[in-house]
């Protein structure tokens, strides 16, 4: 009898151990991480002239891979691969500007954000969508979605027949898809970079993109005639703001990420950064 | 594999067919034209047009038709002058810019294999022609033209195929066609595989509708390759 219990005993010890096996595994321990950005989408992320990468979200990862203390490889990808990409493993971490979509949060998991600028309107000077009315007021889809709607019924009128140029699967392009698509005509570019071309050379009458993006854009030398109009909009489908984008199952890592941008926060780096990419202060509230 | 998914991606994808077909249509058509002039430019024997034909064709079969696309639709429009030239409706729309960038690069293709054609009937025909008494004119509609499009055709027939399968470069100039829709339906269901195999499959329909109509060109040009027509008509004279 005490034989047999014994057995048992050390039966269910081994039960026991087996159990606890996958758990371990998945308390793989982060010490190298590869994290993928888009490389063209100043100031979040560009490539320098030099080809190497540089932007907020490149100086920000430093700060996080730092305070995660992992070794961080960042990579460019296009922008529209991303997603099916990570879910492949071809990398650990996306930090592209992306925004923590409903849409988004169906295939990926995200981080809290680190940054949240809106998204906003640009135009040509001389142009008549110059005069745009509701200049710089923020119209939040969360919690005020009926003045965000009442502003959209506003601008209607004067953007009806224009054609409007949006990033390919872009926020801006789902918003533009959800409230304007009635009125304007909308072509899909593949970079920012390439609708703000368009714009200058007069294809497309207006574009909508991260006021983030918008701000850095019309101060270069090629877009002296592009200017910011209009009012902006943010949360709701627009997001939290950019989020760093997981895998799913990597939860560990989310907890790293989520620790690192509390602490990012905490310190002031995320408004530093900002401050001195952006020129205004991003700091998620 | 989600069936139902690919279904509904099947139909979204066969809105663009027309566009994908007209791209293709467009630039294969005002492509042989040109292909045509640049092929008898070669062989004229005038050294100023032998020699603009053979420029044209190392630049345009020496450089990515990708680089050729983006030249004409981003890096014309950054011309002041292009802006406000009676060119530029045609080069604002993108359309118009990517059968311009497709046509040029078609051209070049095939004014090689015209050249080719033309270049495969043996000069004693021509010679032989001319003893008979044919103008240059008659001897090409009658003697060079229907030998060369016969030994024309299969390589003709595959650059018409590239062609199709070309057009899925103008989805980066914001053409909605085939290529262009299936990145946005990945872009919003992040769905790879349906998405790609479905496209995949219209581009192979396309592309063997083609290939068939080819064959049959083939088989009209080629009397010799067909059963030989029943004589009924009996033989008369030295018949005995």
């Amino acid at each position: 009898m005490k034989k047999m219990t014994a057995i048992m005993a050390s039966a269910l010890a081994v039960a026991a151990g087996l159990m606890s096996m996958p758990a371990q595994a998945e308390d793989k321990k982060w010490t190298k991480i590869t994290i993928a950005t888009e490389g063209a989408f100043p100031p979040y992320n560009l490539t320098k002239a030099d080809g190497t990468l540089d932007g907020y979200e490149i100086e920000l990862s430093k700060y996080l891979c730092d305070h995660m203390k992992v070794e961080c490889t960042i990579i460019a990808q296009s922008f529209d691969g991303l997603i099916p990409a990570l879910n492949a493993g071809k990398f650990d971490a996306i930090m592209a500007g992306m925004s923590a979509t409903e849409k988004r949060k169906e295939v990926i998991d995200f981080s809290m954000s680190y940054g949240s600028t809106g998204q906003a309107f640009a135009t040509l000077k001389g142009g008549d969508l110059e005069t745009l009315p509701m200049k710089g007021e923020l119209f939040s889809l969360a919690s005020n979605e009926a003045g965000a709607r009442k502003a959209v019924d506003e601008l209607k009128p004067l953007v009806e027949g224009k054609t409007v140029g949006v990033q390919t699967a872009s926020i801006a392009a789902r918003f533009i898809d959800e409230y304007l698509k009635d009125v304007v005509e909308v072509r899909e570019y593949k970079t920012t970079e390439q609708h703000d071309l368009d714009l200058v050379a007069g294809r497309v009458d207006l574009v909508m993109a991260s006021m983030g993006y918008l701000k850095t854009a019309v101060e270069k030398p090629a877009n002296s005639d592009m200017v910011i109009v209009g009012p902006r909009f943010q949360g709701g489908f627009l997001g939290a703001g950019s989020s760093v984008g997981l895998r799913k199952s990597d939860t560990e890592l989310k907890a790293l990420f989520d620790d690192a941008i509390a602490a990012a926060k905490a310190d002031g780096t995320i408004k530093r950064l900002s401050e001195k990419w952006f020129g205004f202060d991003l700091t998620p509230q | 594999m989600d069936i139902k998914f690919a279904l509904e991606t099947f139909w979204s994808l066969a809105a663009a067919l027309p566009l994908t077909l007209e791209l293709a249509a467009t630039s294969i058509v005002l492509g042989s034209v040109l292909a045509l002039g640049l092929a008898l430019a070669r062989l004229s024997g005038i050294l100023a047009l032998d020699l603009f034909a053979r420029v044209y064709v190392f630049l345009f079969r020496g450089t990515p038709l990708l680089v050729q696309i983006f030249l004409i639709y981003y890096g014309l429009s950054q011309f002041p002058a292009v802006r406000h030239s009676i060119f530029w409706p045609i080069l604002r729309e993108p359309y118009w810019c990517a059968v311009l960038a497709l046509m040029l690069n078609t051209a070049a293709y095939a004014s090689e294999i015209i050249r080719g054609g033309l270049l495969s009937v043996p000069h004693g025909q021509v010679e032989a022609a001319r003893a008979c008494g044919m103008g240059r004119f008659m001897i090409f509609r009658r003697i060079v033209m229907p030998q060369a499009l016969r030994q024309a055709l299969p390589g003709y027939g595959n650059e018409m195929i590239s062609m199709v399968k070309a057009t899925s470069l103008a989805s980066i100039i914001t053409l909605m066609e085939i290529t262009g829709v299936a990145a946005k339906l990945i872009s919003e269901s992040y769905r790879v595989i349906e998405v790609f195999v479905v496209a995949g499959v219209i581009y192979l329909a396309i592309n063997f509708a083609l290939t068939r109509l080819v064959a049959f060109a083939e088989h009209r040009l080629n009397p010799q390759l067909r059963a030989p027509l029943a004589i009924s008509a009996e033989l008369k004279g030295e018949a005995h």
